[in-house]
C-alpha cells in the first residue's frame, strides 16, 4: 500500500513511506509538519497550496506525493534565506499584500514562479499570471504591488524601491 | 517618534504570515488527536427512514460513529439563536430546534445526520461512505417568496406558510401610501438581491478537548468571537460549566461574518470529545463549506419610490421577503430587520418610509451576516432605485442624488440626524464624499467619451452609489430593546508589566484586520512609547477576559475605545504616583510623550520610571494599590455612521455580453484613521466582495432545494484579472460619540461597490432600451440575452 519516497524540502532531503492515496500537500502539512503550505478547496482552483517543484509553481493538492519522488520541493518555509525574507516576502509585508494570510503563501510561490519567468511583468501580466490563486480579502490591488514592489527589489537589490 | 496614530505602520503580525509560521486551526495537533468526519444530508428535504453504521464501525481505525439519535438521546439541545423578532402582533418569532445532527429529517442539503470518528482523516472519511441511511425524499422549496404560498412544503411543522415572523419599520403605513398616491412620479422595481457565499479561504475547522484529568473542556475554532462561542456553547446547547471551558480562536483566515455564528460543529466536538476523552479535529473541505457556512443576503423585493416634480424624494413603501435557510443561524432575523429596514433612509431627506419584511424558512442553507449584513441590501435598493429614477425622470442620477441628500451635520455643534426609520446619524458632509468622487472620475468629460464611444459601437457605462452603514455595534440596551439576546459592548485590559511593557487583551478578534498593528498603535501612540513595547493579544477565553469579537465593522470603534478606557486609567493612576514622585500636586502635571511634567518646568518622570514604582510600591503615595492593570468594557452610545461615494465604470462587450470594469472609484468617510494602509486594505477587499456580488457570484438551487454550484468550478469568485486596480480617497468626519473619534470601515467596500457596477452595466446597455431589471450577478449570458430580447 506504501510506497518510499526520498524528496529534498527546503534544501533538506527526507525519506518516508506514504500510503499511494496520499496528497503532496497532505504529506508537506501532516508527515513534515509544514504547516505554511494550505488548503483552500478540493477542486484545486484556489492555489492556496501553491508550492514550488522544481523550480516551478505547482498545486500540491493536485498531485500524490508519491509523484514527488526524487524531486525537490520549495515551500513558504523556505523562501528565506539566512534569515533574510525573499523580495517577494518584503514586498508582500511593504505594501500591505496580506491580510489574513491563508492565500498568501501560495500567492507568494505563485509570484516567484512569475518573476523567474519575466523579472518585469506589467500590472495585466501579473494580474494574469494569479489566475490560479484566490484571495478574499485583498481585492489583489495591493498584491499586485507587492509583486511590482518585489520585480523592483529582484532588478535592483542596491536601490532603495519607493 | 511616537506620534503613530494616522501613520501607515507596516502589520506586526506579518511575519509569521508570510514565513509559513501562522497557526490556524487545522495546523494544529495534539498529541492521541482523532479525526471526524460529518456525514451529510444529500437532499434538501427527506425522511431517515432507517442508518446502518456497523459497516463503518467495523473497520479498522474508525473509533466510534455517533448518530443524530445518539444526540438526542444524550438530552442536547440545538445550536441557538441570539436575536428574537416578534411577530407584527407581538408573537414571538418561531425558532424550530436547530439540533448538532438530525435524528427525523434532513432540512437542507448539507444537513448533519452522523459523526464519524477515526485514527485519521481518510478512515473517516471511507467509514462516512460506507454508513448506510435510507432516505424518504420529500418535496422542498428553495425560494422565499414561493415559500410562503399556499400548498408548499414546510420546513418545520409549526411554522405556517413557512413564516418565521413577519415585521414592519417606519411611518404608519396610511401616511406612505397616501405620500405616494400625491406623487409626481414613482418608480417602481422588483427584483432579487441574490444569496452569495461567503467564502473566507480557510474553511472552518474544530478540535475539542475534553481533559478527564483536570475536568477541562478546550475548543480550538475558526471563530470571529471565541467568548460567545463559549457562553453559547456552555450556557444553551451542551450544558458544562462556562469556567472550565477555553475557547482559543487562533489565526482565523477570514471570516467575512461567515465565522461569527456558533455552528453545529463546535458543540459536535466537544460533545464527542466528552465521551471519547480525546482530541478530536474536524475540517470542513470547500465543497462542506459551501453546504454548511452560513450564507448571505437572499432578497425577494418590491420597492416604490415617489417623487415630486423637481426629484424630491416624497416617499419609499417596500416589501420584501427574507430567506433564512432551514434553521435560524444566531443573529440571522436582525440581520434583514434592524441592519437593513433601519438603513432605507440612506443618504436622503425621504420623508416618509415603510416597510414589510417576512422571514421565511426554505429548505436551504441558512442565512445570516455576511459583510455588510443588510446595509448591502438596503444600498442595493436605494441606490437602484435613485438610478432608475433619474432615468424615468430624465435627470442626472447624480443631481438626483444631491437634490436629495441630507444637509451636512457634525453632531457636535449640530444635533444627529434622526431618520424615520429609528436611527439617528452621528455626522456626515454627504456631498462632499460624491463631488470628491465626481471629480476624481472627471465625470464632466465622461458623457462625452460615451457618446463618442456609442457612436463606434463601443458601450461604455457609469453607475453611482452613495450609502451609509450603521457600524460599531452596538449600545447594548438599544439592541437589548430590539431583541438582541447579548450585550454588544467591548473588553479591553491594558496591563503595564513592571518594565514599562504593556500587554493588551482585547476581546475584539482579528481575521485579517490588522489589530496587533492598530492598536497597538493607538496604545503606544496615547502612553508616548514605541510601538515595539506593545502587545496585543486576542482570540483566546484564558488570556481574555471577555468580549463580544469582530464583525458589524466594530473593532476599532468599540474594541479601541474599551482599550482607550483603560488607558485613561492607567494614565490618572500614573498622575498620582508620578505626583508623590515629583512632590507636586496631581493637577500641576502634564502627561506627553511618555513622561509626566511639572507644567512650566523641566522636572519630569517617564512611564517606564512610574510602571515599576507601581510595582516596587517602596516610596509610594499612602493608600494607593501598587501595579497597573485596568480592564474596562465600552459599551457605545450610539452606532456610527460611514458612508461614502462609489462610482464604476464598465465597458460592455456587445458580441459577447461580457463586462470589463475598467474604473472604480471610492470615496469613503469612516471618520478618523489610524492606520491609512490598513483601512485602505478593508476598502479594496470590501470593494472585491461587492463586484463579485455584481458580476460574478450567486449560490444557485434547483427546484429540489439542491445547491447546483458548490464549488469554486461552479461559483464564480473574482480573479485578480477580473479586477482593475481601485482609485481610492476619503474625506474625514470624525465621529462624535467614541473617543477616537473612528467609525468602521471593514464592510464599506462591500455595502457601497454592487449597485454602482450594476448601475453602469444598465447605463452601458442604455441603447438597447432595456427597461427591465437585470437579475445580479450579470454573467455575460444574462447581460448578452438582454441585448439580444
Amino acid at each position: 500500500m506504501s510506497t518510499r519516497i526520498t524528496v529534498t524540502v527546503n534544501g533538506q532531503a527526507v525519506t518516508r513511506d506514504v500510503e499511494g492515496r496520499t496528497l503532496l500537500v497532505h504529506f508537506l502539512r501532516d508527515t513534515l509538519s509544514l504547516t505554511g503550505t494550505h488548503v483552500g478547496c478540493d477542486t484545486s482552483n484556489c492555489g492556496a497550496c501553491t508550492i514550488l517543484m522544481d523550480g516551478q509553481a505547482v498545486k500540491s493538492c493536485s498531485m500524490l506525493a508519491a509523484q514527488a519522488d526524487g524531486a525537490e520541493i520549495t515551500t513558504v518555509e523556505g523562501l528565506s534565506q539566512n534569515g533574510e525574507m525573499h523580495p517577494i516576502q518584503e514586498g508582500f509585508r511593504e505594501e500591505h499584500g496580506l491580510q489574513c494570510g491563508f492565500c498568501t503563501p501560495g500567492m507568494m510561490m505563485a509570484a516567484v514562479d512569475l518573476l523567474k519567468n519575466n523579472s518585469n511583468p506589467s500590472e495585466q501580466e501579473i494580474r494574469e499570471a494569479l489566475e490560479g490563486n484566490f484571495c478574499r480579502c485583498t481585492g489583489y490591488h495591493n498584491i499586485v504591488k507587492s509583486i511590482q514592489y518585489a520585480a523592483k527589489k529582484i532588478n535592483e537589490p542596491e536601490k532603495e524601491v519607493a | 517618534m511616537t506620534n503613530y496614530i494616522g501613520k501607515a505602520v507596516k502589520r506586526v503580525e506579518d511575519k509569521r504570515f508570510l514565513t509559513g509560521k501562522g497557526r490556524y486551526t487545522d495546523d494544529i495537533v495534539l498529541p492521541g488527536m482523532l479525526h471526524a468526519y460529518i456525514v451529510r444530508s444529500p437532499y434538501a428535504h427527506a425522511k431517515i427512514i432507517s442508518i446502518d453504521t456497523s459497516a463503518a464501525e467495523a473497520m479498522e481505525g474508525v473509533v466510534k460513529v455517533y448518530t443524530g439519535k445518539d444526540i438526542a438521546d444524550s438530552g442536547v439541545g440545538g445550536v441557538p439563536c441570539g436575536w428574537q423578532i416578534n411577530f407584527k402582533n407581538g408573537d414571538p418569532m418561531k425558532e424550530p430546534p436547530h439540533p448538532l445532527l438530525v435524528a427525523d429529517k434532513a432540512r437542507y442539503m448539507g444537513d448533519g445526520v452522523a459523526v464519524v470518528i477515526a485514527d485519521t482523516r481518510e478512515i473517516a472519511r471511507d467509514a462516512g461512505d460506507a454508513i448506510e441511511i435510507e432516505w424518504e425524499e420529500l418535496p422542498a422549496v428553495a425560494h422565499a417568496k414561493k415559500a410562503t404560498e399556499a400548498g408548499q412544503p414546510l420546513v418545520h411543522d409549526d411554522a405556517p406558510n413557512n413564516l418565521c415572523f413577519d415585521w414592519e419599520l417606519g411611518n404608519p403605513k396610511e401616511e406612505v401610501d397616501k405620500a405616494l398616491s400625491h406623487a409626481h412620479h414613482v418608480t417602481t422595481l422588483e427584483f432579487t438581491n441574490q444569496r452569495v457565499i461567503p467564502n473566507a479561504m480557510e474553511p472552518r475547522s474544530a478540535i475539542g478537548h475534553f481533559d478527564e484529568s483536570t475536568d477541562k473542556y478546550t475548543l480550538y475554532t475558526t471563530s470571529q468571537n471565541p467568548h460567545l462561542t463559549r457562553l453559547l456553547l456552555c450556557a444553551f446547547v451542551l450544558g458544562i460549566p462556562e469556567h472550565r471551558v477555553r475557547v482559543v480562536a487562533p489565526d482565523v483566515g477570514g471570516g467575512f461574518g461567515s465565522k461569527i455564528f456558533h455552528y453545529a460543529e463546535e458543540a459536535l466536538m466537544i460533545w464527542c470529545s466528552q465521551r471519547l476523552k480525546v482530541p478530536i479535529k474536524w475540517t470542513s473541505d470547500r465543497s462542506e463549506a459551501f453546504m454548511t457556512d452560513a450564507h448571505g443576503r437572499d432578497h425577494v423585493t418590491k420597492a416604490e419610490m415617489g417623487f415630486d416634480k423637481e426629484g424630491h424624494i416624497v416617499g419609499l413603501r417596500i416589501n420584501t421577503h427574507a430567506n433564512l435557510g432551514a434553521y435560524l443561524s444566531t443573529f440571522a432575523p436582525a440581520v434583514p430587520t434592524w441592519l437593513h429596514g433601519t438603513l432605507l433612509q440612506g443618504l436622503y431627506t425621504t420623508p416618509k418610509i415603510h416597510i414589510d419584511l417576512c422571514g421565511v424558512f426554505t429548505h436551504t442553507t441558512p442565512v445570516d451576516a455576511y459583510r455588510g449584513a443588510g446595509r448591502p441590501e438596503a444600498t442595493y435598493l436605494l441606490e437602484r432605485m435613485m438610478d432608475v429614477a433619474a432615468l424615468e425622470m430624465e435627470m442626472d442620477p447624480a443631481e438626483l442624488r444631491v437634490k436629495n441628500f441630507i444637509p451636512p451635520f457634525d453632531g457636535v455643534n449640530e444635533p444627529g440626524y434622526q431618520t424615520q426609520v429609528a436611527l439617528q446619524y452621528d455626522s456626515g458632509d454627504y456631498h462632499a464624499v460624491l463631488k470628491r468622487a465626481l471629480e476624481m472620475v472627471g465625470y464632466d468629460d465622461f458623457r462625452k467619451e460615451q457618446a463618442e464611444a456609442r457612436k463606434q459601437g463601443k458601450l461604455l457605462g457609469i453607475g453611482f452609489s452613495t450609502y451609509i452603514e450603521a457600524c460599531g455595534i452596538a449600545p447594548s440596551a438599544v439592541v437589548g430593546a430590539l431583541g438582541a439576546r447579548a450585550g454588544l459592548y467591548e473588553v479591553g485590559q491594558v496591563r503595564v508589566q513592571p518594565t514599562g511593557k504593556v500587554s493588551v487583551y482585547t476581546g475584539a478578534h482579528s481575521h485579517g484586520q490588522g489589530h496587533e498593528t492598530t492598536f497597538a498603535q493607538v496604545v503606544a501612540d496615547r502612553l508616548g512609547i514605541p510601538l515595539d513595547d506593545v502587545e496585543i493579544v486576542h482570540g483566546d477565553s484564558e488570556s481574555v477576559a471577555f468580549g463580544m469579537g469582530t464583525y458589524g465593522s466594530r473593532s476599532l470603534a468599540v474594541g479601541g475605545s474599551a482599550i482607550v478606557k483603560s488607558l485613561d486609567k492607567i494614565i490618572d493612576k500614573g498622575a498620582k504616583i508620578a505626583a508623590h514622585k515629583l512632590e507636586a500636586a496631581e493637577e500641576d502635571l502634564e502627561f506627553a510623550d511618555g513622561k509626566w511634567t511639572v507644567k512650566g518646568t523641566d522636572k519630569s518622570i517617564a512611564f517606564g520610571d512610574i510602571a515599576l514604582t507601581a510595582y516596587v510600591p517602596h516610596d509610594y503615595p499612602e493608600g494607593l494599590e501598587p501595579g497597573m492593570d485596568f480592564s474596562s468594557f465600552y459599551d457605545p452610545a450610539n452606532f456610527t455612521y460611514p458612508y461614502g461615494a462609489h462610482i464604476a465604470v464598465v465597458e460592455v462587450d456587445q458580441d459577447t455580453g461580457q463586462t470589463k470594469l475598467k474604473r472604480f472609484i471610492a470615496v469613503d468617510d469612516v471618520g478618523n484613521v489610524i492606520n491609512p494602509m490598513i483601512v485602505d486594505g478593508q476598502i479594496h477587499g470590501g470593494l472585491a466582495q461587492g463586484i463579485g456580488q455584481a458580476l460574478f457570484e450567486g449560490a444557485m438551487y434547483d427546484e429540489n432545494g439542491q445547491l447546483i454550484n458548490g464549488s469554486y468550478m461552479d461559483y464564480t469568485m473574482p480573479r485578480a484579472d477580473d479586477l482593475p486596480s481601485f482609485e481610492i480617497d476619503r474625506t474625514v468626519t470624525p465621529c462624535p460619540h467614541n473617543p477616537l473619534g473612528v467609525k468602521g470601515a471593514g464592510e464599506a467596500g462591500c455595502i457601497g461597490s454592487t449597485p454602482a457596477v450594476v448601475n453602469a452595466v444598465m447605463d452601458a446597455l442604455r441603447p438597447f432600451g432595456i427597461k427591465k431589471d437585470l437579475e445580479m450577478p450579470l454573467t455575460p449570458e444574462r447581460v448578452w440575452r438582454a441585448m439580444h430580447s
